[in-house]
């Protein structure tokens, strides 16, 4: 890239940062802010973060996030990486390939609310037959596998697109079995791909809120939850000092995963 | 006498062949189908259904919710509810633009980065990607809220009564809608600025285009891929988004995610929910439609 950049451009780059880092910003004075009511600065204190320590409800809902993030990735990596495989590795009838592509874009193009009533429904209709599926953590982790399941093998898919297939032929070649070729030679290639699927699954399940609102039932609630419940029912500093964490864990999840990435290309 | 084939390398039949990726791909297959496919499937059902005393859905063969939603109710034609889904796309398609708008500038400045420092200015896009919807919500809620100097100035200028808050609004949504879906317009833009070939706008520049003919003939075109991804990112969960206008909008700028979790939550009209969400569901592909149109006669014109 050439040379330093006029500042019509510079200066809607640096309203687009703000725009996106003065809210949260503004979180995170307040929440060491001593004051109970109103922002007036009454003084620098921790208290609101250790209030926030010893409430059971908290704990749970966050303990309910991390379940549900790590259970659901586990599961959707598996899935949408073996999707990927037999999908792109084997030949397929035209009107089945065509049947799988278009269910794995559908939740790339959907909107997510629209999953979240469509489970809904299954979900009662399911209840109703069986007697199962009663809203809960179970029923999120299902949903929350259903969207991952999709990113995952898209991301799969490109990366086993650019491996291609000279050099499966190779290793064919000299003699290698189904299972020395998936072990020794597809697995290690595919493997940044299922890494980078799997990120993706974990912070798409981090992130959302509707499809775990719509799904969840009345002890299964995750901190996203615990938060919109307590926004409608008036804001507490704690709930600053819980998104000032949450933030700041984004932060170091990113920040740690760059670093990961960073050291496995080199 | 089975029929032998080469498989890249491999000496098989059809029918392994066919079993290996059978196996494969069964267990995903049907846990899409069961958790996806017929999911949605029955919610087309039941939009066809109607609601019984109690909230249940009785399964009468009627297309009354469709009626209901194009306005015709027991009191005569309204236009409520078709007010609410074109005021979804007017506030998807603003989002949308008003992201690339402030998208393109931010992908051009972390691409002019050393190359030491610009994965930092890329995290700093990444984070609030990653950051849950529902806290920076909530944060525009507090920086928006009557004691922090925003509401104050806005209250001086006269815009609102002293004291208020500058929530629930139609410009806190927009507000709140940009600031959420901003990154997913950045990052896919970025990955196409970053591999712009500057010769072909340099070319330009030197043949006294203007800045508006450098951007519409020597950048655009380039970045057509990453703008396509972009719009798809932000369009798709703009349309659906219920947690910005719940919050920030209030009961009388109402989007169709709103109208959706109404139906579903007090109101327990799964059939009329499901319309609903059927009508945003066409709605969204029709505006990706269109869109992806005009980008293709925009790039030949």
């Amino acid at each position: 890239m050439s040379g330093r950049l006029p500042r019509w451009v510079t200066l809607p780059a640096m309203a687009a940062l703000a725009l996106l880092y003065v809210p949260m910003l503004a979180v995170a004075v307040v929440s060491v802010n001593a004051s109970r009511h109103g922002f007036a600065w009454r003084g620098f204190t921790l208290a609101w973060y250790a209030r926030l320590l010893g409430d059971r409800s908290v704990l749970e809902a966050a303990w309910n996030t991390v379940v549900l993030a790590t259970a659901s990735t586990a599961v959707a990596t598996v899935l949408g990486t073996a999707l990927a495989v037999g999908m792109s590795r084997y030949p397929w009838p035209r009107w089945l390939r065509a049947a799988l592509d278009f269910t794995v874009y559908l939740p790339v193009v959907t909107p997510d609310i629209i999953f979240a009533v469509a489970l809904v429904i299954a979900f009662g209709i399911l209840r109703a037959v069986s007697g199962v599926f009663n809203m809960g953590m179970t029923t999120m982790i299902i949903a929350h596998i259903t969207f991952q399941i999709a990113f995952v093998a898209l991301v799969v898919q490109s990366r086993l697109a650019t491996i291609g297939r000279a050099v499966e032929e190779a290793a064919r070649d000299l003699y290698a079995d189904s299972g020395t070729l998936l072990r020794r030679v597809m697995l290690p290639l595919m493997m940044p791909g299922i890494a980078a699927g799997a990120m993706l699954a974990f912070t798409l399940s981090l992130d959302d809120f509707v499809i775990s609102f719509f799904t969840a039932g009345p002890e299964s609630t995750t901190l996203p939850i615990l938060i919109y419940a307590s926004v409608r029912r008036g804001v507490t500093p704690e709930i600053h000092a819980l998104s000032t964490l949450i933030f700041l864990a984004t932060v170091l999840l990113v920040l740690g995963l760059e670093r990961l990435t960073t050291l496995a290309k080199e | 006498m089975t029929r032998l084939v080469i498989w890249y390398g491999e000496l098989t039949t059809p029918r392994r062949l066919a079993m290996r990726g059978a196996s494969l791909a069964a267990a995903p297959g049907l846990w899409l189908l069961v958790f996806l496919v017929m999911p949605l499937t029955a919610m087309v059902a039941v939009a066809f259904a109607t609601r019984g005393t109690y909230g249940e859905v009785v399964w009468t063969l009627s297309t009354g919710n469709f009626r209901r939603l194009a306005g015709f109710g027991v009191l005569g034609w309204s236009a409520d509810y078709l007010l609410i889904l074109g005021r979804s796309c007017w506030v998807a398609l603003v989002t949308t633009v008003l992201s690339l708008l402030l998208a393109y500038p931010l992908a051009f400045f972390i691409a002019a980065r050393p190359r030491r420092t610009r994965y930092l200015w890329l995290a700093a896009v990444i984070i609030p990607f990653c950051t849950n919807l529902v806290v920076r919500t909530y944060a525009w809620m507090l920086l928006l809220s009557s004691q922090f100097p925003l509401a104050r100035l806005a209250a001086a200028a006269g815009l609102i009564d002293p004291g208020s808050a500058l929530y629930p609004s139609p410009a806190a949504v927009y507000v709140g809608m940009v600031g959420s879906f901003l990154p997913f317009a950045v990052l896919p833009l970025y990955t196409s600025v970053e591999r712009l070939n500057w010769s072909v706008v340099e070319a330009a520049q030197d043949l006294y285009a203007s800045r508006l003919r450098v951007f519409l003939q020597a950048i655009l075109p380039q970045t057509l891929p990453g703008l396509t991804v972009a719009v798809i990112l932000t369009f798709i969960p703009a349309m659906g988004a219920f947690v910005v206008p719940d919050l920030l909008g209030g009961a009388r700028y109402m989007l169709v995610g709103n109208l959706i979790q109404q139906q579903f939550g007090s109101s327990r009209d799964w059939p009329f929910g499901s319309a609903v969400s059927l009508g945003l569901m066409l709605l969204t592909l029709a505006g990706l439609f269109t869109m992806r149109r005009r980008a293709a006669t925009g790039e030949t014109a």
